[in-house]
């Protein structure tokens, strides 16, 4: 970073008072074409920044009306009486948690395999690579649909199960990503100390690299929770939505966002508001883990 | 990340023991799950398909009725929306991610390009349904009362372009939904972008400087062409997550299963398609099986530019 900024503003300092130029006609086109280029970037950078501040102030607008303790103790009502998003809270919770408890083991493991294994696997493990990055960016609604086919359609019944596994078919690739790259910072010498005490490779592996990056794989964890909690795709055709209290995974179960994309279209006025605060709260709390794990990384780094 | 300079199993190539032995199945074992993953998500949707390809076959994908009373069903209009809605996106997004990318790592000091780029990822974590909201709250009035209407009256009557410009201004449209997918993967192409930008070795960009070369005329012939598999890697990247993008297009697309050349016609999307009329549709049904058909072709395409955009992110930092 420093070595970048040093570049940068030796070479902007001539340029910027522009004594060094001649004052011919094709240096004033390039000084002129420099500044124009540079206005845009500043525009770009400004104008995506505008969007970021008005999805905010558009969510705590529409959205902080409803913080009240009734949505958070009661649960969804027809339109007109009151009601809540209890329901979907919690089922959210119970989904998410579950997504990452099915998919960080499976998430970990596969890390551990592309970072550690690539002596006697090299090609199997670029092919594994290979298509959990796929994964990454495969289009969470399909992931809805497979999930619906293979647990759905034999189970019988839409359930908060198989809510939770589509969601952790996208925790996985998430996972997989951050604790590989962690694995491969941890150094070498660690390794060769602990073989040379005669510990098998699986303790190497478990109890001092894991070890070593717990910090960045936990950060990997938390960042696929914060991405699958604002999916909404994934699970309406698994988990269904349920307008009742219930905690029971093997039946439909209501989430925050398919209870916001069911009540944001509706042409009642207490449901679009409880889908606004709804949004605000799922977009709060997955901006403040980003957040988090943002300033923790930073501070790590150093 | 570089993948391929530590090499820490070397040394534990050998393995010792029962312990290893079961550990090595394990993680071979879970490292299969992801590929049973992704084949079984194809598998499973070819399969659902099924019924659609065998009545309708190949011209599935090139008719354009949707005509659940006929059941007649072909997916060019909804293919014809992603294609359109993608693209438009890519164009709005590229120019933006790449003077984000340009700002942050030229233009702004060290620390404030920090603080920036930080908030402009965060952007990326919005989940796409607040996107979508956002855009049926605030970017469809904006385009319904002030961009559109104007945009029909100048440049709908100008030859050739005009009839792009042209229709009722519902706000709702091509158009929109490419913008909201614009702002959405905004932050994804500018992040690759900054990367490859920033591993650029810094000897070369200041000895551009050190001929005199002005900041753009440095971007312009140094860092891009330096950076150029990267960056169109990046855009494949956007592209992949604009075409399977869901819950944002929904609210702004129009929902209409119409093939227009206006950009403000309303129009459809395969995710959104699905998302809309897979609940209504009962399971064994023609309609199922050509909504699990036109999932295949959104699969497909979307795996295809995924996997272009992997290969040109990878063969560059392979060759490095």
């Amino acid at each position: 970073m420093a070595g970048r900024d040093n570049v940068a503003q030796a070479a902007i300092a001539p340029c910027a008072s522009g004594r060094w130029q001649g004052n011919s006609l094709s240096d004033m086109r390039r000084r002129m074409v420099d500044r124009v280029a540079t206005g845009l970037c500043w525009a770009a950078t400004v104008l995506v920044l505008l969007m970021l501040f008005s999805i905010l102030f558009v969510l705590v607008r529409n959205g902080v009306g409803g913080l009240r303790w009734v949505t958070f103790v009661h649960v969804t009502l027809p339109p007109g009486q009151g009601g809540g998003l209890a329901n979907a809270i919690a089922g959210s919770l119970i989904q998410t948690g579950l997504a990452v408890l099915i998919g960080a083991p499976v998430g970990l493991l596969v890390g551990i395999y592309l970072a550690e294994f690539t002596a006697t696997d090299g090609r199997f493990i670029n092919l594994v690579r290979f298509v959990s990055d796929l994964l990454l960016s495969a289009p969470s609604i399909l992931v809805g649909l497979f999930i619906y086919m293979i647990v759905v359609v034999p189970t019988g019944h839409f359930s908060g199960m198989a809510g939770a596994l589509a969601l952790s078919m996208l925790v996985v690739p998430v996972v997989v990503r951050t604790t590989e790259d962690m694995l491969r910072l941890v150094p070498l010498s660690m390794r060769e100390a602990a073989i040379a005490l005669g510990a098998p490779r699986w303790r190497v592996i478990l109890f001092v690299c894991l070890r070593a990056a717990r910090d960045g794989v936990a950060t990997g964890i938390l960042l696929a929770l914060a991405r699958v909690s604002g999916e909404t795709a994934p699970l309406l055709f698994t988990s269904l939505g349920n307008m009742n209290w219930s905690v029971s995974p093997t039946a439909p179960m209501a989430s925050l966002p398919v209870t916001i994309y069911q009540y944001a279209g509706a042409a009642y006025e207490d449901w679009t508001a409880l889908a606004w605060t709804g949004a605000l709260l799922i977009t709060a709390g997955i901006l403040m883990i980003n957040i988090t794990v943002r300033l923790g990384l930073g501070r790590n780094r150093k | 990340m570089d993948r391929s300079a530590t090499s820490p199993s070397a040394l534990m190539g050998v393995a010792r023991g029962n312990g290893d032995a079961a550990f090595a199945a394990i993680v071979r074992c879970a490292a299969a799950l992801i590929l049973l993953g992704l084949g079984g998500m194809v598998a499973v949707m070819a399969w659902g398909a099924r019924g659609a390809f065998a009545t309708f076959g190949p011209a599935f994908i090139i008719d354009k009725a949707w005509n659940p009373v006929t059941q007649h069903f072909g997916a060019a209009a909804p293919v014809f929306g992603t294609l359109v809605t993608a693209l438009l996106a890519i164009a709005l997004a590229v120019p933006l991610a790449f003077g984000i990318a340009v700002w942050l790592t030229e233009i702004a000091s060290a620390r404030i390009a920090g603080v920036i780029g930080t908030l402009i990822q965060l952007l990326a974590a919005v989940p796409s349904i607040i996107f979508g909201m956002w855009g049926f709250a605030v970017l469809v009035p904006f385009m319904a009362h002030y961009v559109e209407p104007f945009a029909s009256h100048t440049l709908g009557r100008m030859p050739g372009i005009g009839p792009l410009f042209r229709g009722a201004p519902y706000g709702t449209g091509f158009l929109t939904g490419g913008m909201i997918l614009a702002v959405m993967i905004t932050p994804f192409i500018s992040a690759v972008m900054r990367d490859v930008f920033l591993s650029m070795p810094a000897v070369l960009k200041e000895s551009a400087y050190g001929l005199g070369m002005t900041r753009w005329e440095v971007v312009r012939r140094i860092i891009l062409p330096w950076s150029r598999t990267s960056v169109v890697g990046g855009i494949m990247l956007g592209l992949g997550r604009a075409l399977g993008e869901t819950m944002a297009i929904t609210f702004v697309i129009g929902n209409a299963n119409h093939i227009g050349w206006s950009l403000f016609s309303p129009g459809n999307t395969i995710a959104s398609l699905i998302a809309l009329e897979f609940p209504e549709s009962a399971m064994g049904s023609l309609k199922f099986s050509s909504l699990m058909a036109a999932g295949f072709l959104l699969m497909l395409i979307s795996l295809g530019t995924l996997v272009c955009s992997r290969l040109l992110l990878r063969t560059r930092s392979a060759g490095r």
